[in-house]
């Protein structure tokens, strides 16, 4: 056990197969949902490239030269299988350069489900297969098989820990979230209720979201933020041993423009931190070894990284995105049953939590931040692409004599 | 103010629009004098005086406008003289009458601005201009362009609305679409023109409906044996986009045949529209009920018996109809060239020439109620937290800004 004091950076790379204007004309007719032409807002060729020129290259040359020049510097990255699959097909330079960056061997990758869904909610055997399928992906183009797990949109709940902890995680990942917390801090190691091994990192919210949301915001009383101002807000909590600076990837060139500095205050954040002498980076595995847990957490209630509710209702919080969700898991069975693979990776596909996340009404009434990751104009919009791709998958399983 | 109608007598859209944006400029200090063209009772209002302008040995005035947005459908009135005689005047001279008695009325009070609304009070708005040299404030709700379906429409009126937008001080337009109307068909530079969106304000009270049972036996009768029921009223012309819908429709039958649609209104199309419908094989799957009340029982069953509510119309300046489905609980799917469509954001819209995309929206409402269910709940809470403070606050401005920065006397 040291008295070190270490920042875990993680970042989550993730981009869903957008379902195109899919019709009820199409609906038994064709099959393509995810296959959007290109000028199209759904295309998901047009925005791997766009956030690959935009996030992922930069974003990758900086964390190389971040590896080359601060020997301490470590990272983990969670990618999703559908972003993988999409690097592979449409960006294979940006699949290359992460290979090259977990090669260096200061990457870890974590562990979730393949198609980046909440079927831990729905359907625990199909959350074990996709999990198992993102594993095989991550072993197959990275040589590397994941000890910490985190849940997709960082859901979590005393029974996701159990499940990782039987299933042989070292470590898992959640929102550090205070009422869950209570008096706690997010900066220490933690033991889940009722586990016997896995370890617990709780994102510190505040600190990432300063960088994450908060950055380039010239509202902001802190605007604008400089790593030094950052370097003396992580002062506060000078006895504690962990940062965890969670966040998505694509908070690096594509939530936080290039213009806003967001990369040069990326790479001057290990040279800042690490001039003190107790200060390094771990990965979360390392990080669950490296401390003795500081207290268990007891977690009933499902917690997300997600707006200032943290939970799942910007995912199922209206009867649209209820109906659309158990309706398409409804289908399991009978999916399954086929045997048919691309029937089934269709029905994987559509299973991405992003496509429940469009139909989101909560926030519609402020037009806010949330449109600007929607490829639809509105949620119903979303809801009727997919909807109709639901009964065509239905259509399909009709055609092959199955009873729907 | 110089206005065409007010509830609950002879009320089109436009009586409605007046009635809350007046109430609203009330609260917020104007003291209103609204000038009619027919008498009748209106002790109900009390935050502003009505007037009626019309000729002295005239009693009453009967026909104008009845049922919904038929303000310019009626062509002549009945005149019920003193002496107990009636005439019948046609429109043009109705107008007239409304102009000379309305210019006589501005000469006996104080005012401040003059304030009219649409080409029916132009001829009258302008005779007190040049009477009192006060400031005129022209509100377009419609042009002629809008009503002739994105065509040229009646010159006479075409001309009425040019010169009563060219003398106008300011214009207030009630949405980018109108003001995009009066920039390029009547060649009005932009910075002469407001946009005031219309809010509709209803309390939910108002809004109920009162009977448990619905005027359309067979429509009820059907959607209870598993017909789904598209629904669309307003006047059967050229602007209202009907001949799109039919042929959207004949697409939703050949996907679902249960479909009905029920078409309410009356109109110069309504042969031509009988006619398309049974060549497109449709006459099974289309009531036609003819003008009803716009105020009354049947109109407002219309909306209730249906799953969903269109307005497919090629040019709609504003468009309150969405709101009067949503009142039945029946969420709505509007045309992105109406007014509406730029402040509503919970209902389904569709550019009235995309028969396919409207199709599409339409088998989606009828094949999923969980998308009926959240058009409705937020199309509703919408629509009840609509309200004309911020348009008025607009209009107050620009009075004062009228009346206080004028250098020179106006001149007609």
């Amino acid at each position: 056990m040291s008295n070190a004091r270490a920042i875990v950076l993680y970042l989550h790379v993730h981009q869903p197969y957008r379902i195109r204007h899919y019709t009820a004309f199409d609906a038994g007719n064709k099959h393509d949902y995810f296959a959007a032409p290109d000028g199209s807002p759904q295309s998901n060729a047009d925005i791997v490239h766009k956030v690959a020129q935009k996030s992922y290259l930069p974003t990758n040359e900086r964390l190389m030269r971040m590896i080359q020049d601060n020997p301490e510097f470590k990272l983990s990255l969670s990618i999703t299988g559908t972003v993988l699959e999409q690097l592979e097909q449409y960006a294979p330079e940006v699949l290359k350069s992460f290979q090259d960056l977990v090669a260096t061997g200061k990457v870890e990758i974590v562990g979730e489900t393949y198609h980046h869904s909440l079927a831990f909610f729905y359907d625990r055997n199909e959350f074990e297969i996709q999990v198992q399928m993102h594993r095989e992906i991550i072993q197959r183009l990275f040589g590397q098989t994941p000890t910490a797990f985190r849940n997709t949109e960082l859901s979590y709940n005393n029974d996701l820990a159990f499940w990782a902890d039987q299933a042989g995680y070292k470590a898992i990942l959640s929102e550090g979230w205070d009422p869950v917390l209570a008096w706690r801090s997010p900066n220490f190691l933690y033991r889940p209720k009722n586990t016997e091994n896995i370890r617990l990192l709780t994102k510190n919210y505040k600190l990432s979201d300063d960088i994450a949301f908060r950055f380039s915001n010239q509202d902001w009383k802190e605007y604008p933020m400089t790593v030094t101002k950052f370097m003396s807000w992580t002062k506060d909590s000078w006895d504690q041993p962990l940062l965890n600076l969670f966040m998505d990837y694509e908070t690096f060139g594509e939530h936080q423009w290039a213009d806003s500095g967001i990369f040069d205050f990326l790479e001057e954040l290990p040279k800042q931190w690490l001039a003190t002498p107790e200060h390094t980076f771990m990965t979360v595995s390392e990080a669950s070894e490296a401390f003795e847990p500081s207290d268990e957490i007891d977690c009933p209630q499902t917690i997300t990284w997600a707006d200032n509710e943290r939970d799942l209702s910007a995912w199922i919080g209206n009867s649209m995105q209820q109906g659309a969700i158990h309706s398409l898991y409804g289908l399991h069975s009978q999916i399954l049953g086929t045997n048919d693979l691309v029937l089934i990776e269709d029905w994987r596909k559509l299973q991405t939590s992003d496509h429940f996340y469009y139909m989101c009404t909560k926030w519609f009434n402020d037009g806010d931040v949330h449109a600007y990751f929607s490829p639809y104009k509105t949620p119903y919009e979303a809801y009727i692409s997919f909807i109709n791709s639901y009964h065509d998958l239905k259509f399909r399983l009709h055609e092959k004599g199955i009873e729907v | 103010m110089l206005g065409w109608e007010l509830p609950p007598h002879h009320t089109g859209g436009m009586g409605i629009v007046c009635y809350q944006m007046c109430r609203e400029l009330a609260k917020t200090g104007a003291e209103i004098e609204f000038v009619l063209p027919y008498t009748a009772d209106f002790s109900h209002i009390n935050f502003m005086k009505i007037n009626p302008a019309v000729p002295h040995d005239v009693d009453e005035i009967h026909g104008g406008p009845v049922g919904i947005g038929s303000t310019y459908d009626s062509q002549e009135f009945e005149y019920i003289m003193q002496d107990g005689t009636k005439r019948v005047t046609p429109m043009n001279e109705h107008q007239s009458n409304y102009a000379k008695y309305a210019a006589q009325l501005v000469t006996l009070g104080e005012y401040d601005v003059i304030h009219a609304h649409d080409w029916l009070t132009f001829r009258a708005a302008l005779a007190a201009k040049q009477v009192s040299g006060k400031p005129l404030f022209v509100h377009i709700h419609s042009t002629e362009y809008d009503r002739a379906g994105g065509k040229h429409g009646n010159p006479l009126v075409e001309e009425i609305e040019y010169i009563g937008l060219h003398l106008a001080d300011r214009i207030f337009a009630i949405s980018e679409a109108t003001k995009a109307t009066i920039i390029r068909h009547y060649g009005i530079p932009a910075s002469k023109i407001e946009v005031v969106h219309n809010a509709m304000e209803f309390e939910p009270h108002e809004l109920e409906s009162g009977t448990n049972t619905n005027s359309f036996v067979y429509a009820d009768t059907m959607r209870k044996a598993g017909y789904h029921i598209l629904v669309s009223a307003g006047r059967l012309t050229v602007q209202k986009g009907l001949t799109q819908l039919l042929h959207a429709f004949r697409k939703v039958v050949d996907l679902r045949p249960k479909s009905l649609l029920l078409v309410v209104g009356s109109g110069d199309q309504y042969e031509e529209l009988i006619e398309l419908a049974a060549d497109l094989g449709l006459s099974g799957n289309v009531i036609f009920t003819g003008r009803l009340n716009g105020t009354g029982q049947e109109w407002r069953d219309a909306f209730a018996v249906g799953d969903l509510f269109i307005m497919p119309s090629v040019s709609e300046p504003f468009g309150i109809t969405p709101f009067e489905a949503l009142a039945q609980n029946t969420p709505a799917l509007i045309s992105l060239q109406s007014g509406v469509s730029e402040i509503l954001k919970h209902v389904l819209k569709v550019d009235f020439w995309d028969i396919d995309e409207m199709a599409n929206k339409i088998v989606a409402v009828f094949d999923n109620p969980d998308l009926a269910q959240e058009l409705t709940l937020n199309g509703r809470r919408e629509m009840f937290s609509q309200s004309w403070k911020k348009s008025a606050d607009l209009m107050m401005h620009h009075y004062h800004h009228h009346v206080a920065y004028r250098a020179e006397p106006a001149y007609v």
